[in-house]
């Protein structure tokens, strides 16, 4: 299941909601849209699983462009969309039923289809609960079973975690990365670490443009900057900030050193390094040698929320 | 091109809801109520043993009862956001609207079922013609058809149910009154607007007689209804 995009451009009335995009999806990623509110990442979702239609440009999945084999992508996809819609007066079975039907599922497969689902989604205890009186965890399991129902090969999901408790959120990104084998995800988020935690790519809009491409490590790499290193020593000394401060600084690639805070024989240092410099290991040694002891080394680089930060504020 | 395996889950889900919700049972009550209360007091205080009231009545009643059972079928799925998932569901938009249309036609046909009782109740009483009756009751059913397909329409142009329900009463009064203000019309377009009103082409068949006629009018009325709450839900790919 693979998608291409191809120059992408869709206005509302006036305003240019996405302007211009191209990207293609390979079978097994899972892409991570991410932008700020009203950079396009919903309106590209609605123009893929053919909602709407492009003002310009093309979108084919397998080589089936939207448009014209509308019907035929449709049954490609499962969607969840933004919100996450459902009917709150139908029970659960009776919804994945209904959705089940709408895919055009063999008659005899669905009662198993729904069993699989409501086993996988872990919905065994609400299964006969009308949709409005379930949490919102469960209604968003609800929604992934709808849009899993017929084992699409590409699964589309607009903000799938949000709104939910940190707990409910892991559960999600769970279920997400289990059935992500050998299918094609496409989800949007704005939280980052959930970028980190489940795609295998990302593609960061902003006013309708794709501002970066890649994997999140990929990401982090090409847009860092210096890196910081956190020290914590142990060290019988009078005033760390002239008997340690200097002979850290006398690393090489080190920029500056700050002392953060110092209590009892502990001080706690930040080190300016310069970009790709790794010296984690002469910091090693230089303790070693002054009879210090090292109680905690960490190297920090560029987060992916700087990355964000950065691409999406102009 | 439809298909009726994709119709079937959106007719059986919205009849469900029908039923599921209290909205149904009242509309039938309150219809069946009105309707119950003139066909006694006709039978026993004027001793007229007659359906006459009742096909007289019931376009009236419909008038209200449409809207109330059409008001929601798109403006709520607009409004909850779940039009968005039943539109990228493999199924046209043609189905949808047919769909929703088959449920409340079948509502509408069973809460006229029950006044079937009427005609068994007349039969011993008096010598019923049963030909104008079973015309009638084709005739209400087209009629309320009609009304439906306005009233699917409407819906589909708003978020608001009461917005729904307003337009479709406006635009089914219209209907229902235009072949009774033809002595105000402009001359010319008399014979124009008696073909359009509804009650004209219903009270021809409520006669007995079944003009090909009236067939038109009603098929080609629904159509253009169901035909204009599709192009509505495609408004959206414009």
């Amino acid at each position: 299941m693979s998608i291409t995009v191809r120059n992408l451009t869709k206005y509302y009335g006036e305003q240019k909601a996405i302007d211009d995009i191209s990207f293609e999806v390979k079978t097994g990623e899972i892409l991570g849209f991410l932008g700020p509110n009203g950079a396009g990442k919903t309106t590209t979702m609605k123009i893929i699983t053919c909602y709407m239609p492009p003002t310009s440009g093309t979108v084919e999945v397998d080589g089936l462009n939207n448009f014209d084999h509308s019907l035929e992508v449709r049954r490609k996809i499962g969607y969840l969309p933004e919100m996450n819609p459902l009917y709150l007066d139908m029970n659960v079975l009776d919804y994945i039923e209904y959705s089940a039907q709408l895919h055009g599922l063999d008659k005899r497969a669905i009662p198993h289809r729904i069993k699989e689902m409501v086993h996988v989604c872990g919905l065994e205890e609400v299964r006969h609960k009308d949709i409005g009186e379930l949490s919102k965890g469960y209604r968003q399991r609800v929604g992934l079973a709808q849009a899993m129902i017929h084992e699409p090969d590409l699964l589309i999901l607009d903000e799938p975690t949000s709104g939910l408790d940190p707990n409910q959120i892991v559960e999600i990104r769970n279920l997400i990365k289990q059935l992500g084998r050998a299918k094609t995800f496409i989800l949007s988020t704005h939280i980052l670490s959930e970028v980190q935690a489940t795609c295998s790519r990302v593609l960061i809009i902003n006013e309708g443009k794709i501002v970066a491409d890649g994997s999140p490590q990929q990401l982090q790499q090409e847009f860092q900057g210096a890196e910081t290193l956190t020290l914590e020593i142990k060290a019988i000394v009078e005033n760390p900030l002239e008997q340690i401060s200097p002979k850290l600084r006398g690393i090489g690639s080190v920029n500056s050193v700050e002392l953060l805070s110092q209590k009892d024989s502990i001080s706690q240092f930040e080190l300016h390094i310069e970009k790709g410099a790794d010296i984690r290991e002469a910091v090693f040694q230089l303790a070693v040698s002054e009879g210090w002891v090292v109680l905690e080394m960490h190297r920090k680089s560029t987060s992916l929320e700087e990355v964000f930060h950065k691409l999406t504020t102009s | 091109m439809i298909e009726l395996p994709n119709i079937y889950p959106i007719f059986r889900r919205e009849l469900r809801s029908y039923f599921n919700s209290p909205i149904a049972y009242v509309v039938i009550v309150v219809f069946l109520a009105i309707i119950g209360w003139f066909f006694t007091s006709n039978l026993f205080l004027i001793n007229v043993a007659s359906m006459r009231i009742v096909f007289e009545l019931v376009p009236l009643i419909f008038l209200f009862f449409v809207p109330a059972i059409t008001m929601g079928l798109l403006a709520e799925e607009k409004k909850s956001g779940t039009l968005e998932l039943l539109t990228t569901k493999p199924v046209r938009d043609l189905e949808i609207v047919l769909g929703k249309f088959l449920a409340a036609w079948v509502l509408l046909a069973a809460a006229l079922a029950p006044t079937l009782l009427y005609v068994f109740t007349l039969m011993p009483l008096g010598d019923i013609d049963l030909g104008p009756v079973i015309t009638g009751y084709i005739g209400l059913l087209m009629m309320g058809g009609v009304y439906i397909g306005i009233g699917i329409f409407a819906s589909s142009l708003t978020e608001n149910q009461i917005v729904a329900f307003i337009a479709t009463f406006l635009v089914v009064l219209g209907f229902y009154l235009m072949d009774k203000v033809l002595i105000y019309a402009p001359e010319g377009f008399a014979s124009t607007m008696e073909f359009l009103a509804i009650d004209y082409h219903f009270s021809s068949i409520a006669r007995g007689v079944i003009d090909s006629r009236n067939i038109i009018y009603f098929v080609s009325m629904l159509g253009f209804s169901l035909l204009l709450a599709t192009a509505s839900l495609e408004r959206r790919k414009w």
